[in-house]
């Protein structure tokens, strides 16, 4: 029997399919774009493909992510804070903190040596410090979102970003430009005040080591060096750092299966205790 | 006749005002600031200057006010733009208590006195929600122009909230709706009602008191300013004006201190003779 993970992020859905020994037999990724269902649908399709079975061969499906209820198909949905952790664990097992940095919003969340949720921190409010930012600095500059990583590292002489709105920091990056100041200098502020403001969400939670780095943002090798920099640790990244959350997902999705009970909802995702 | 003007260096747009020496408002110009400050500055004032067929040798004195004032090297002085845009609002508007000033970039909230003095503002400069920026981020998503909005809100029979505060976020979140199919017109009364709410939480703060005036660019949009007086339950008073009041202030403001250095002088002069 096979188990699967769907990650509707709201830039990317990701989709993960392991065996019963938990092994990795097929994943996919894509744009969620504006119809979430329809890109559920496909990504687990894919994943199927890859893996070379039929979705009746899949015996129980978790949805994570923002879209996680529209999952159609999903047996149970579980939150993303819950499914990275258990992702990030089970790829870097020393793993005490994670930085999520998705296309729209970016979590740090902070687990014990158990592999217990302690706490969690996100930004969903505002595009500063997410990959939009890196998007909308990647568009002014006519580079693509690959592109800015590398050409950022080869900065000699990096400038300092003063501004946190993304719609503002377009603009400076605009004038920068107009003063002949190079590209890659303007980049490696760029990724350096992201960094900043993720160490900043980091630490409202507790940074433990060791760190590990997800989602789509942590494909930038830009984004890991300005980390590292800020940090002053070496973090962890894995080739499927993005699909860390619906790998996490399909670990659920098996235990689940199994029988085994219901991940503990993070501290703050009660309700109940929220503002006490 | 010599004339005072009044120059104000927005992040988008500069303004450049002329009045006389009566302090009536003779002639103004606005121009996109671009990244040189000080050009922009001095092609507002040169636009200002050609359309009453003036030349900078008929200016006795320039006030420079917005956020490249410093960059503006024909300046004879800088004056805060919340200074400048209360004293604008209230020369525009007498008895002007509350001016709420909507630019590209910053949005304030300013209470005056009587005499149009300040008394207390808030203003909002980290974050383009809320300000001009957030207008010209929903108008680019949806394909349309600035100018277009104000239109579009008026065909609008139910606003569409739209949850996204940030600016950049709320550009998804419509292309998402357009997608779905929600009406153009209504997405445009959404997003009005999105800036207006970040704008009258900042009124609320300084106590907006009735009459309020409106400056800055997000004047001229007249669904945005009508959302805001429905938010605001008061209504809001704007002229064809409003975007130069900021410029306006400044000169008149320069001219206050232009009359006073004429009288320091006056007094040396007459020492000098005694």
């Amino acid at each position: 029997m096979y188990y699967a993970g769907v990650d509707v992020g709201s830039t990317t859905t990701k989709a993960a399919i392991l065996d019963d020994g938990k092994t990795l037999v097929g994943k996919s990724l894509g744009p969620t774009g504006a119809n979430v269902v329809r890109a559920a649908r496909n990504f687990f399709a894919e994943a199927l493909k890859e893996a070379g079975l039929e979705e009746h061969d899949v015996g129980y499906v978790v949805g994570t992510g923002y879209g996680r209820y529209k999952v159609p198909f999903g047996n149970a949905q579980v939150t993303e804070i819950s499914c990275h952790a258990r992702g990030a664990i089970s790829v870097f097992p020393g793993t005490r903190t994670i930085l999520d940095i998705g296309g729209q919003d970016t979590k740090a969340i902070r687990i014990s040596a158990e592999g217990e949720i302690v706490d969690f921190s996100m930004n969903d409010k505002c595009a500063a410090g997410t990959g939009r930012f890196l998007d909308a600095a990647a568009n002014v500059m006519g580079l693509t979102i690959d592109e800015i990583g590398p050409v950022s590292l080869t900065s000699k002489a990096p400038l300092r970003i003063t501004n946190v709105c993304t719609v503002f920091v377009e603009q400076e990056i605009m004038s920068h430009l107009s003063k002949g100041r190079k590209t890659e200098d303007i980049l490696r502020g760029v990724h350096s005040a992201i960094a900043a403001r993720s160490l900043a969400l980091m630490r409202r939670v507790g940074v433990d080591p060791e760190i590990t780095f997800t989602g789509g943002v942590s494909r930038n090798p830009g984004m890991v060096t300005a980390l590292e920099e800020r940090l002053g640790q070496k973090i962890n990244v894995s080739p499927l750092s993005q699909y860390l959350g619906c790998i996490g997902a399909a670990i659920f999705a098996l235990e689940r299966a199994q029988g085994a009970p219901s991940p503990r909802a993070p501290p703050g995702e009660l309700p109940m205790l929220r503002g006490h | 006749m010599r004339y005072i003007a009044g120059v104000d260096i927005g992040a988008v747009s500069t303004k450049a005002v002329l009045i006389d020496e009566s302090g009536a408002l003779k002639a103004h110009a606005l121009v996109r600031s671009g990244s040189d400050l000080n050009g922009a500055g001095e092609r507002a004032l040169a636009e200002a200057l050609a359309a009453v067929g003036l030349s900078e040798k008929d200016l006795e004195y320039i006030a420079a006010t917005g956020y490249g004032r410093y960059q503006f090297a024909k300046r004879d002085i800088q004056i805060t733009e919340i200074t400048c845009h209360a004293r604008g609002a209230c020369a525009l508007f007498p008895g002007t208590r509350t001016v709420i000033d909507v630019g590209a970039q910053n949005t304030r909230a300013i209470s005056v006195d009587e005499a149009g003095r300040v008394l207390k503002f808030k203003m909002s400069e980290r974050c383009a929600a809320g300000a001009g920026r957030f207008l010209e981020r929903v108008a680019k998503a949806l394909e349309l122009d600035v100018s277009q909005l104000e239109a579009a809100a008026a065909g609008s029979k139910e606003a569409q909230p739209i949850s996204s505060i940030c600016a950049v976020l709320a550009e998804s979140e419509i292309i998402n709706l357009v997608t779905e199919g929600r009406p153009i017109d209504d997405i445009v009364m959404g997003a009005n009602h999105s800036i207006a709410d970040r704008v009258v939480a900042l009124a609320r703060q300084v106590g907006a008191n009735a009459p309020v005036v409106i400056t800055g660019g997000v004047a001229q949009n007249g669904g945005t300013v009508a959302a805001l007086s429905s938010r605001l339950g008061l209504p809001i008073a704007r002229s064809g004006e409003s975007t130069y009041a900021g410029a306006f202030g400044a000169a008149l403001l320069g001219r206050v201190r232009l009359n006073r250095r004429r009288e320091v002088e006056a007094f040396h002069r007459a020492g000098a003779a005694a």
